[in-house]
């Protein structure tokens, strides 16, 4: 696949994940619906992050400098829930 | 596209290349760190409130944000072809490209303004015109999404006036490709940004 038509294919499954978060909405998914629309968006982000920003070329220390962020939002946002979550436990 | 010079203290092109990428992704990444303290907050504020969380996202005007996600994504496709072009030595193809990401920059833009003067009818504007705000959690909410969406649009905004620069220096042919995928990236971060605005404000429905 030559690159333009690769980056268009990629853009059209970004539009195609963006019409499924909206129409997620509309549906009882009960307790999956965070995961649903947040995995979406963790979808959207990898194909942006692999194909758009080029991570799929690059050497290992850039990948890991672009996806380090990532992993230290993750500790804070572990935390951060902890807090919250655990609030009322009684200890 | 003018060819990249080597630069002291680097001894050659590749390590200078690998060198400069490796920077631009560590300053995006203290970006994503000063937007994840903004999500973090709307973790907080959604277990405390689930109930007012989900009332105040429903209050906004979700066809806009979708419409706007659409613009965006769009936008990063144009510039992610942009960076295809300046591979192959084509700077009129890549000022055209950047100016087209850059008007649909504006029109994101243009929807926004258009959003924030719709809350700003409707009384969702905390402290300006706020008769429609019920509680104080759903204060708390309009306040994380004007305070996230008006950093986004910052970083929106220095990215249009970068896409525009760069299409000038490109129809000029004094363009480097390490400068226009550089700004590439800092668009499609804007971008990411948004990616996971969009369900933290707009998505957010009973379980």
């Amino acid at each position: 696949m030559s690159a333009t038509a690769r980056l268009v294919v990629v853009w059209l499954a970004l539009l195609v994940l963006l019409s499924s978060t909206v129409a997620a909405t509309f549906l009882p998914l009960g307790h999956l619906r965070s995961g649903v629309a947040y995995g979406i968006a963790a979808a959207k982000a990898g194909l942006v992050l692999w194909y758009f920003m080029e991570l799929r070329s690059e050497e290992g220390l850039t990948r890991l400098a672009g996806l380090a962020a990532f992993g230290w939002i993750a500790i804070l946002f572990l935390m951060v829930a902890a807090d919250y979550l655990a609030r009322g436990w009684g200890f | 596209m003018r060819d990249p010079e080597l630069h002291e203290p680097f001894h050659d092109l590749a390590r200078q290349r690998e060198t400069d990428r490796f920077g631009m992704w560590l300053f995006l990444a203290s970006e994503i760190m000063l937007f994840g303290g903004i999500f973090a907050a709307s973790i907080g504020l959604r277990v405390v409130h689930p109930r007012a969380y989900v009332a105040a996202s429903q209050a906004l005007h979700l066809w806009l944000g979708t419409a706007n996600t659409a613009v965006l994504l769009t936008s990063s496709l144009l510039v992610a072809l942009a960076v295809e072009a300046a591979k192959s030595g084509r700077p009129k193809r890549v000022a055209w490209l950047f100016i087209g990401a850059a008007l649909l920059g504006l029109a994101f833009a243009a929807i926004k303004g258009t959003e924030y003067w719709l809350e700003y009818r409707e009384g969702l504007m905390p402290g300006l015109s706020d008769a429609a705000i019920e509680s104080g959690a759903q204060r708390l909410f309009m306040d994380l999404y004007f305070v996230s969406t008006g950093l986004h649009a910052v970083h929106l905004t220095i990215g249009v006036v970068l896409l525009l620069t760069l299409a000038a220096r490109a129809l000029a042919d004094k363009l480097e490709g390490m400068t226009a995928s550089n700004v590439a990236l800092y668009w499609h971060l804007v971008d990411i940004v948004w990616i996971f605005l969009f369900p933290t404000l707009y998505l957010a429905r009973p379980a």
